[in-house]
């Protein structure tokens, strides 16, 4: 998060610009978590499309509810190191409508907000890792434990004002730390504790929509650009505009090298790659877009690109099941873009701090990078799979086997993302008595 | 009676149809298929994940045709269907016991 703007000897005023800029921000970082369930949902079979979806939907709701009443709070007031604290921002109950987010030019409602849609979406990004296998209500209840006791800690460690991180010099822009390797690691923490899908390895799992998994990139990706440059919280000092166009560049050159690398060790060039490549890309410039140049960004991109697409086949070779690549995609590309900083920051662009090949030529900002990479992975690492394992043994994480394998959407949601029948073959016109009857039973066994 | 079916390539059906249409047939069932041959399948890749599809979709073409008019009917059809690479298809025939046209309850040839 951006230091203060200190204009001449002016405390900061607000900015309707700013505000109204920022406000755009929030409703585009919104719009990224049903981006994130197309994208995620094309991936799936079609028997857990419906599921798919709902594991990112159910975030815009619990996330929301927890995040009034005490998330924004523990994240982003002013307690220790490791976590925040506020009691006037304890459902939001007494803030003022003008009060202005300390040294900024947007209230404290419109950071809050802002920041609530990162909330929201980092727990949702975890879900592409548990396709086809989770309890509903587990995961709901996941959701809502690892948002306290993972997202609100860790988003106070690297943005809180007195937060550790923030203090030490870790560079994280928009959430390459705090978001990507946060919703990485904990992806692979909750799959080493509840294991693979039925048939991983052994069956096909082809993505049933390509066309959903595109459109959802690009919902991705457009509303990116409020998650980037919206988080310099302005643009006094055209900082959130260096970020904005950098996030373009990066995410080009990423979709370029996952494309070029795709089709020389396999033959071709896929759309999946494409929208793979463009994500990965938006992830690894998220904490680095405003301390590199364009061209630093290319190299963002490509770098990421490549180390991306090549770390998705880990899976097969190591056997973990990272379903829809979140720890290949999300945690590797934001453990490069976190430590690229400490290469191609230039000191010209959100601070000083200069990487490797720029200033001094000193290691002094990798050591951080290293520093703040590290402690997010294995603090969410570790604290997911403990949650993971509590609640498999309460409430049960995995829905059975036969549930899994007849399909999760019909099991957990009652319901069937596609009628394939032209002649709504099979299914009762109405709600006749007997299919009332099954469908309460099942809801009973359930 | 016979049943004349044919698993053939999608994109012939035009041509499948103009020629029965030509022959004078008036009436087929198309439905959807899928399987293999000796065209086996295809590869796909997502991620780098190769998946050998192995179930090539085809159309299934079924048509009523009495004794006489079978082995001519076979043979228009394998005509339109061929391309002459590996998958057209195959085609036969069946003896049919009966037929009965639903509106009319006509039975056998009278059905057709």
């Amino acid at each position: 998060m951006a230091p203060a703007i200190m204009l001449a000897a002016d405390a900061p005023r607000l900015s309707s610009a700013n505000t109204g800029f920022m406000l755009i921000c929030s409703a585009l970082v919104m719009l990224m978590t049903p981006g994130l369930a197309f994208f995620y949902g094309g991936m799936v079979r079609v028997k857990s499309t419906l599921n798919m979806l709902m594991m990112s939907f159910i975030s815009l709701g619990i996330v929301t509810i927890l995040w009034v009443l005490y998330g924004f709070s523990l994240a982003f007031g002013t307690g220790n190191s490791l976590l925040g604290w506020n009691a006037d921002w304890i459902g939001l109950s007494n803030v003022g409508l003008t009060q202005l987010w300390d040294g900024y030019t947007i209230p404290v409602f419109v950071f809050m907000v802002f920041q609530l849609m990162f909330a929201i979406i980092t727990p949702a990004l975890i879900s592409g890792a548990l396709a086809d296998r989770v309890k509903f209500s587990a995961w709901a209840l996941f959701v809502a434990l690892w948002a306290t006791i993972v997202y609100v800690p860790v988003a106070h460690w690297v943005w809180g004002a007195d937060g550790w991180a923030y203090k030490l010099g870790v560079i994280d822009f928009a959430g390459g730390t705090a978001v990507h390797i946060n919703a990485g690691a904990a992806a692979l923490g909750v799959i080493l504790v509840i294991g693979k899908r039925v048939g991983f390895k052994r069956d096909p799992m082809r993505p049933h929509s390509l066309p959903l998994v595109m459109l959802g990139a690009g919902l991705l990706w457009f509303g990116w650009f409020g998650f980037n440059a919206g988080s310099w919280l302005g643009n006094d000092d055209g900082v959130g505009a260096l970020m904005f166009v950098n996030t373009q560049v990066a995410t080009a050159a990423a979709m370029l090298a996952w494309l070029a690398y795709e089709k020389i060790r396999h033959g071709a060039f896929t759309t999946l790659g494409a929208a793979s490549g463009a994500v990965a890309g938006l992830v690894a410039i998220t904490p680095s877009g405003g301390a590199v140049s364009p061209l630093g960004a290319i190299a963002v991109g490509a770098i990421a690109g490549v180390a991306c697409a090549a770390a998705v086949g880990l899976k097969f070779k190591w056997g973990y099941d990272d379903s829809l690549d979140v720890v290949g995609v999300h945690m590797v590309g934001g453990i490069i873009g976190s430590l690229l900083i400490g290469f191609f920051a230039t000191g010209k662009g959100q601070s000083t701090a200069t990487g490797v090949f720029y200033g001094d030529h000193t290691f002094t900002q990798l050591w951080k990078q290293c520093a703040g990479v590290f402690a997010v992975l294995a603090y969410s690492l570790i604290v997911s799979a403990v949650l993971a394992f509590l609640l498999d043994r309460t409430l049960g994480m995995r829905v059975t086997e036969d549930e899994e394998i007849s399909g999760i959407d019909q099991a957990e949601h009652a319901e069937t993302a596609y009628d394939f029948s032209g002649a709504g073959g099979g299914v009762a016109g109405s709600l006749s008595a007997p299919a009332l009857a099954a469908a309460q039973n099942k809801k009973v066994d359930a | 009676m016979k049943l004349i079916t044919a698993v053939v390539k999608p994109h012939r059906l035009d041509e499948i149809k103009e020629a029965l249409q030509a022959f004078g047939v008036h009436g087929l069932t198309v439905t959807e298929a899928s399987g293999y041959g000796r065209q086996r399948g295809h590869t796909e890749v997502y991620r780098g994940a190769e998946y050998t599809v192995d179930l090539v979709p085809k159309i299934r073409v079924e048509v009523l045709a009495e004794d006489d008019d079978a082995e001519q009917l076979i043979e228009v059809i394998v005509k339109a269907a061929r391309t002459g690479k590996i998958g057209d298809g195959k085609v036969w025939s069946l003896p049919v016991e009966t037929a009965v046209r639903v509106r009319t309850g006509e039975r056998g040839p009278d059905a057709l």
